[in-house]
């Protein structure tokens, strides 16, 4: 990140003077900080209302059940972490709230989960082989019903709306299993 | 389907709160300790959002982006990839709320049932804006490299991308 920034800033102004388009390049400037506050706004009660349930199910056997049912893919995935209680929690709930669409709930358990890994991590200087696979499905999530996506083809006067989800299923397991082979790839180049 | 998708979340709280009263837990207290974690949680993701939209909004107000996507689908016309979905694919990594614009904006303009409309809706549901949430779960651990994790995340979003042109005729 601390490269990928300002590349990114410095090469969109070396192009916009290139391209004459400064005065965009400054209107965006501003218009990006009041977005962010906008989001922050509509992200601050979202986050608010998932931890809080995400309270409950921590105390409550509904984790117990979780874990019970997603204990043999997240052992294969996160075989360095299965001892983690707390964070294996945390990312049980992280992968139900994905798989159910819900992203407002799968952030605040998935940073909840960073920070269990965080504290086992030996060498606080690089990310852990868990935190990779686990940033890597949150980038690629499958959904089992999409729900966004849905509702705007409804909105756009589509006659079936749902017949999308074949294609999105196919196209995200595709990506999902991609994704997870590269890491699994990468992961065991690195330890040699 | 549509009435499924309204009733999942009203149903998951109602199902979390009755499991917490059934075992006789403290529901409201555990709730409002636990919601106290949200405000410090988006505090602390708000640097990183401001510095993340900022590049971001440079980045597609230079004009570059669109630059790159008609290079893009220049070359790419010959496999039989519409290039009306390039800028697409291009803007889905780095801005949810952009691509979110765009699709809406194609799929409108070549109606719901057409390739382009479809893989367009395709295209917004299989992936996560990646950078965006890479920038967020590095951000609640202390600096580090992320180079990493960049190119799995990246390949798989390639990869879904070009399922969704390759499945849908």
């Amino acid at each position: 990140m601390n490269y990928l920034w300002p590349i990114l800033i410095l090469i969109s102004l070396l192009f916009s003077i290139f391209r004459g388009t400064i005065q965009d390049i400054n209107n965006s400037i501003f218009t990006s900080i009041s977005d962010v506050v906008t989001l922050s706004l509509t992200l601050v009660g979202n986050m608010c209302l998932w931890c809080g349930l995400m309270k409950i199910v921590q105390e409550t056997s509904i984790i117990k059940f979780l874990n019970k049912l997603l204990n043999p893919i997240l052992k294969w995935l996160y075989p360095d972490s299965k001892e983690n209680k707390e964070a294996m929690k945390a990312i049980s709930i992280n992968t139900i709230s994905n798989f159910l669409g819900i992203g407002n709930a799968a952030t605040p358990a998935g940073l909840k989960a960073m920070e269990e890994l965080e504290k086992e991590n030996m060498n606080k200087s690089e990310l852990s082989n868990s935190m990779i696979m686990l940033i890597v499905l949150n980038t690629t999530s499958i959904q089992l019903i999409p729900t966004t996506v849905i509702a705007i083809r409804a909105s756009l006067g589509s006659p079936n709306p749902s017949q999308i989800i074949i294609p999105i299923w196919i196209s995200t397991i595709v990506g999902t299993l991609t994704g997870i082979l590269i890491t699994k790839i990468l992961l065991r180049r690195r330890k040699i | 389907m549509m009435y499924f998708s309204a009733i999942i979340i009203p149903l998951i709280i109602s199902i979390i709160v009755f499991c917490g009263l059934i075992e006789n837990k403290k529901v409201y207290d555990l709730f409002c300790e636990g919601a106290k974690d949200g405000i410090k949680m988006t505090v602390k993701m708000f640097p990183t959002l401001i510095g993340i939209f900022l590049a971001i909004g440079m980045l597609r107000s230079s004009g570059l982006l669109n630059y790159l996507s008609n290079i893009l689908g220049n070359i790419l016309k010959n496999l039989n990839v519409p290039s009306e979905i390039i800028p697409l694919a291009l803007i889905k990594p780095i801005s949810g709320s952009a691509s979110m614009a765009l699709a809406t904006d194609i799929i409108s303009k070549f109606g719901t049932e057409t390739r382009i409309g479809m893989i367009a809706a395709t295209i917004m549901a299989a992936s996560e804006t990646t950078f965006y949430v890479i920038a967020i779960y590095m951000n609640s651990i202390k600096a580090k490299k992320s180079k990493f994790v960049i190119v799995p995340a990246i390949i798989a979003d390639i990869v879904s991308i070009i399922t969704a042109i390759c499945i849908i005729k």
